[in-house]
């Protein structure tokens, strides 16, 4: 790939300024008037991790009521396990500059919020000296917002709650934020990394976009893959490359691994000897029943137990529920407590029961969609780990510690 | 059928009284914390008197009537 998200200069020389990334890849191009009908061709979903059809969206944005559009570039990346937003601005941020542009253009937007993650320090940094490149012009259409450092403030409400009143919590919908988000104003959410892709299909069209794909699949991803391999690392693949080849394109696998973690914290367990196979595209993988979500691949290392690392996930997804909502501030902090409680081989009677039931009568029962990922997270782990759940629950055993001290 | 309609709730609002599940349980009833998981899909025309009072009988008017082809 000559051409794409992450090739040009090498990720460790830092960001690529404006001069060598017009060199590169050319100026930005006057918005095409059929941009939205090349990105539906090029069958660009987001890269948040909703997987949401880019072109419908901004034909939604275009034809609303209520005054100019906003874009919002989401830069917030709350996920702990992805590193692609905070890298892709660090390196290429005039990639996530221009596509903002192209998307202020074809919807007919007059303003631009590049929101960031506060702890995303040098993705900032290097957002900052971008526009500083950029003309007058450009610059005026610009804001940066740096993102409260919280999983939720990523969400699209949350994100236009904050940027409207600094309140980094979702909102109820009706309305979403395409149809009055930034200062009651229609507004296009996406993604950092979709933009950038948009920058690329504005510049080289959509057949040549469909041609970096892998069979059926169409253009490149990016893909966090950390776990059982050498160092956590960003890489950009042609997607529905096979997640055995991501894996190895990150220096390969450094033990034994079960499962798979595809898609984050909002994504799933996948056995390892299904997950090896698996593509990694979007469309792919949802017709198969799993996520690709914001691209991250996490391989349980041999040694760690699915049990106890479901329970610490949950943990940390109760504790970053905005407790809003009922469903979600009781029963998330339930199946964590339990799932906790199971982990440690402590559990009481009916635990891993209830988990189950919980779980199961989550699923849209928030403002947001934190107790849909949640749930989906213990449906999976259930189901891959489900004889070491009974291990943990009926014996009061672990499957991996008594490795660890039969090895001892 | 256009007038089709479901019961849309704001979950932020809800806080979890539970009279809606006492005047229409056909299509509510109560999680372990007293918050409602509402059935999916169209009130059935002889609940909807039920369903009615429900959203205007709920504490902190959490409750709506809306078109089934809605999401939520």
């Amino acid at each position: 790939m000559s051409i794409a998200l992450l090739a040009g200069p090498p990720g460790g020389q830092g960001m690529e300024s404006l001069s060598p990334h017009q060199q590169r890849l050319g100026a930005l191009p006057a918005v095409p008037p059929a941009l939205i009908d090349s990105i539906e061709r090029s069958n660009l979903r987001g890269k948040g991790g909703a997987g949401f059809p880019v072109a419908i969206k901004w034909r939604s944005v275009a034809s609303q009521p209520g005054g100019a559009p906003v874009v919002l570039a989401n830069g917030g990346e709350g996920e702990p396990l992805s590193r692609k937003d905070r890298m892709l601005m660090e390196q290429r941020p005039h990639l996530v500059i221009d596509g903002a542009m192209l998307a202020a253009g074809a919807v007919g937007a007059d303003e631009i919020v590049l929101y960031v993650g506060a702890d995303h320090v040098g993705a900032i940094q290097a957002m900052h000296r971008a526009m500083t490149e950029r003309t007058a012009s450009e610059r005026a259409r610009l804001r940066l917002v740096s993102a409260p450092v919280r999983y939720v403030s990523g969400e699209e409400t949350a994100a236009v709650h904050f940027i409207n009143d600094g309140i980094a919590l979702p909102t109820s919908i009706p309305p979403r934020p395409f149809e009055r988000g930034i200062d009651g104003r229609p507004t296009l959410i996406q993604n950092v990394e979709t933009l950038a892709h948009v920058a690329l299909i504005a510049r080289f069209g959509d057949d040549w976009y469909r041609s970096l794909g892998t069979g059926n699949a169409s253009g490149t991803t990016l893909v966090t893959v950390g776990g059982a391999v050498p160092q956590t690392v960003l890489i950009e693949i042609p997607q529905g490359m096979a997640l055995a080849d991501a894996v190895n394109a990150a220096g390969g696998i450094t033990s034994d691994s079960d499962a798979v973690l595809l898609g984050g914290y909002f994504g799933g367990w996948v056995e390892s000897s299904t997950a090896w196979g698996l593509p990694l595209d979007a469309d792919a993988l949802r017709q198969l029943g799993y996520s690709l979500g914001c691209g991250v691949v996490a391989v349980l290392p041999a040694g760690r137990c699915g049990v106890v690392e479901t329970a610490r996930i949950l943990a940390y997804l109760a504790h970053e529920s905005a407790r809003q909502c009922g469903p979600c501030t009781f029963g998330l902090r339930a199946i964590s407590a339990a799932a906790g409680r199971v982990a440690a081989l402590t559990p009481t009677p009916g635990d891993l029961e209830h988990i189950q039931r919980w779980a199961g009568v989550l699923a849209g029962r928030g403002a947001c969609r934190h107790p849909d990922g949640a749930a989906g997270l213990v449906a999976s782990a259930l189901r891959v780990f489900a004889a070491e759940f009974q291990l943990h629950e009926h014996d009061r055993r672990c499957s991996v510690a008594s490795l660890a001290v039969a090895a001892s | 059928m256009s007038d089709r309609l479901a019961i849309g709730i704001d979950r932020i609002k809800c806080d979890g009284h539970g009279v809606c599940a006492d005047l229409v349980p056909e299509m509510i009833e109560l999680d372990d914390w007293g918050y409602p998981i509402i059935r999916a899909g169209a009130i059935p025309p002889s609940v909807l008197p039920h369903a009615r009072r429900a959203v205007s009988g709920c504490p902190t008017l959490a409750l709506r009537l809306q078109r089934v082809a809605a999401r939520r």
